[in-house]
């Protein structure tokens, strides 16, 4: 059951990933794109959190649509939209007390919605890149964490197609994805908070 | 910087630095004039470098047309925050917001210039889009 405190616990847990691994997203992105993801993850989720007494006492759907509703405007980069859909699909998606396969279930539709935000495939050096893999480990029973954390680190070797990296080409390949990166951490956060998946990031 | 709609569509620069923005609309201030309906935004919501969805709602609600508004953006950001920004609109005016796919400066100009002769949104559109490569 994902009662008020735990909905608390799950902003507080995002918020205290993003805010404390600010320093290395920018140093990722400094490396592939315009070194602004870590302080801009950080600054939309301090809003996030500044809201947490409010957004906590929500239903689950109503709480995810004022996260991503905070993530679109306060965010400032490509990732505000981009995370902000996603939060906004997964309060489409969610019903208020889900279960394992409704998060699954969830998660796959929020995955089209920010397919269709960044015009972006799998494979393309992305948040995409961890977020399906994830939805995969959902489906099969697998370690969501271990499957985010693994998938953010193959991002390593890919080109980026999309995004500020893409300008890159060849020169992204060798640097992680800070979004991929930032998308493992969040998850490692949830997973850490809904318990019964192992600790990571 | 805008004016009251008019009859012309509408133009909305939306870049990562203010500066850029304010000099771009400063451009097509002194070359088209004032015959349409102009707004600017640029920054994250912080100031710095950035765009930021809220400043360009506010942008979109000051060059309003009911002929529409075209938006000309710099990089990836940009595009995706005012993708968002025209999603969040309401739907009578969604379908009459479009981003161009075409450089900022050279594309605010000219998208001005079409829309200054009472040209309909997706002939504005069309004319930016042609200073972009295939």
């Amino acid at each position: 059951m994902i009662d008020e405190a735990k909905k608390r616990a799950l902003i507080e847990a995002m918020a205290a990933a993003m805010i404390g691994h600010a320093e290395e997203l920018t140093a990722l992105d400094q490396a592939i794109g315009d070194g602004d993801h870590g302080l801009n993850m950080k600054r939309g989720f301090e809003a996030v959190l500044a809201d947490n007494d409010v957004i906590a006492a929500k239903p689950l759907p109503d709480a995810l649509k004022a996260i991503g509703t905070t993530l679109v405007m306060k965010v400032g980069g490509a990732s505000g939209p981009l995370y902000g859909t996603l939060a906004l699909a997964l309060a489409k998606e969610l019903p208020a007390d889900p279960s394992r396969d409704d998060l699954a279930r969830a998660l796959r539709g929020a995955i089209a919605a920010v397919k269709a935000r960044g015009k972006s495939e799998s494979g393309q050096k992305t948040m995409l890149d961890v977020l399906e893999p994830v939805a995969a480990a959902l489906e099969s029973g697998a370690d969501p964490v271990a499957a985010a954390n693994g998938a953010a680190e193959a991002t390593i070797p890919l080109k980026a197609i999309r995004g500020r990296a893409a300008f890159l080409g060849d020169r992204s390949i060798g640097h992680m994805d800070p979004g991929a990166r930032s998308s493992a951490l969040l998850v490692a956060a949830i997973a850490g908070v809904l318990g019964g998946i192992s600790d990571g990031g | 910087m805008s004016t009251q709609a008019n009859g012309n569509v509408g133009i909305v620069i939306v870049s990562h630095s203010p500066d850029v923005a304010k000099g771009t609309a400063e451009m097509v201030r002194q070359m088209v004039g004032e015959e349409v309906p102009l707004a600017f935004c640029g920054g994250n919501p912080d100031g710095g470098l950035g765009t930021s969805v809220e400043a360009i709602l506010a942008a979109i609600d000051r060059a309003w047309s009911e002929a529409g508004v075209a938006i000309l953006v710099d990089l990836g950001g940009a595009e995706t925050n005012s993708e968002m920004a025209i999603e969040m609109q309401p739907e009578a005016r969604a379908g009459r917001i479009v981003v161009c796919n075409a450089p900022i400066v050279e594309g605010a100009v000219i998208a001005a210039t079409e829309a200054s002769g009472g040209a309909s949104l997706e002939a504005v559109r069309r004319t930016a889009e042609e200073l972009s490569p295939a």
